[in-house]
């Protein structure tokens, strides 16, 4: 077959069968793959619920619901319950404060209102620096963890800023990004507290010797 | 030119990122580690050897004042299908290269070779050609992400063999990439003229 000439219609009918094609093409592979996307990110959404809470048995995806934080944006919080009894929650957050872009965290607070874990679900912070906040705030050295802190006497800020807890060596921006998202979502759970009156988990013993567990670990790590 | 020249000459001869020094910026950018250098060279590779095909294949359908944005429509639904696929069965992978995959659209060495090569040559030496190159930038690329991860985080594919404090934190970022390139093109230069 010999090269088409550059003619108008030419030109037109071979753009337009060439677009076609790719479109039906696209159209096919987002079809073939709009589930197993939709699984995945389901699936890595319920394993970090699970890492950031303690033990349920209900679905917190289901049970989903939006809470306003301080500043007056809103964000999910999925509630952790085991035998109808609230035992955490799990906050996803986010902040703009990041040294490169946005940083989303998903934040697990005991029924007690203690920082139970964290995950780190996305960011673009610099690898080597910023990027090992992952890690960072779970390490049990000098003042580095958050987990079983409180945060209802007063918000985490890195010891730079007057707060007490240690920065990532070289990244300060993306620590302080970290706790402010931290801080995001301890301000909305804080705004919808409901189980202080009605569900009464707080009275639970099995959950009080939790508490008193994560309470021991934090004195350790603060004293070491 | 015979089918296995085609090859080896996309892998040592005219290394798109050592010799032509073709698509900087994803070699720049995503070889912080090993895997992410050899996930990005693969995802370009796939998305080089089917451009190739299409465009050898269509190319006399394509008249030649339109045949950028004709090939540039090719390219782009091929690297968008890698990005689906990628986000629905690796996304651990998806998550970490992110920004770059759409870039592949862009990458000169797509392109370069749709233009230079598939334009002019049949399907079955385009595809040769595509996967050539593909191997040539995922080389490339696997060695600058090794050196980088094992003078940067002491790591090798992910496994440490020595303790993260001995790394040096530059190359991990920015200037590390260029050093490091650097010193592998003076590698390659002085390797071709022996």
């Amino acid at each position: 077959m010999a090269k088409l000439k550059s003619t108008l219609p030419n030109m037109l009918l071979s753009l337009t069968i060439i677009c076609g094609g790719a479109g039906a093409i696209l159209a096919g592979v987002n079809d073939y793959t709009t589930a197993p996307i939709a699984a995945a990110k389901a699936a890595a959404l319920e394993t970090a619920i699970k890492e950031v809470t303690p033990p349920f048995d209900n679905n917190p995806t289901k049970e989903s619901y939006k809470a306003a934080t301080a500043e007056g944006d809103s964000l999910l919080i999925y509630p952790a319950k085991k035998d109808g009894k609230l035992i955490g929650v799990a906050v996803e957050s986010n902040t703009q404060k990041g040294f490169s872009g946005e940083i989303k965290v998903i934040v697990g607070f005991d029924a007690d209102g203690k920082l139970f874990n964290y995950s780190v679900l996305q960011h673009a912070e610099t690898p080597g620096l910023g990027a090992k906040m992952q890690e960072w705030f779970r390490m049990n050295k000098n003042k580095q963890s958050v987990l079983g802190r409180s945060l209802s006497d007063g918000n985490l800020q890195v010891s730079k800023d007057g707060g007490d807890v240690d920065a990532i060596t070289a990244a300060t921006i993306s620590s302080r990004a970290f706790l402010d998202a931290v801080n995001r979502a301890y301000s909305a759970y804080a705004g919808t507290k409901e189980w202080d009156g009605t569900s009464g988990a707080t009275t639970d013993s099995a959950n009080q010797e939790e508490i008193s567990q994560t309470e021991t670990e934090k004195e350790g790590g603060n004293h070491e | 030119m015979s089918n296995m020249k085609v090859l080896t000459n996309g892998i040592i001869k005219e290394n798109p990122t050592l010799v032509l020094l073709l698509g900087m910026c994803p070699t720049l950018g995503t070889t912080s580690s090993a895997m992410n250098g050899l996930a990005m060279g693969l995802a370009t590779s796939f998305v080089l050897i089917c451009s190739n095909i299409a465009i050898s294949a269509l190319k006399n359908l394509i008249p030649d004042q339109v045949r950028i944005p004709g090939y540039i429509v090719v390219i782009a639904a091929f690297v968008t299908v890698v990005q689906m696929c990628m986000e629905a069965f690796v996304p651990a992978l998806y998550a970490s290269l992110g920004l770059f995959i759409p870039l592949i659209v862009v990458n000169c060495i797509v392109l370069g070779r749709a233009e230079a090569y598939a334009a002019k040559n049949g399907i079955v030496a385009s595809a040769f050609d595509g996967l050539g190159m593909g191997l040539g930038f995922t080389f490339a690329l696997t060695i600058l992400g090794t050196i980088r991860e094992m003078f940067g985080t002491g790591k090798f594919f992910g496994f440490s063999f020595m303790p993260e404090e001995f790394g040096s934190l530059i190359f991990v970022l920015a200037p590390g990439a260029f050093i490091v390139l650097g010193y592998l093109i003076a590698v390659v230069n002085k390797l071709r003229k022996v």
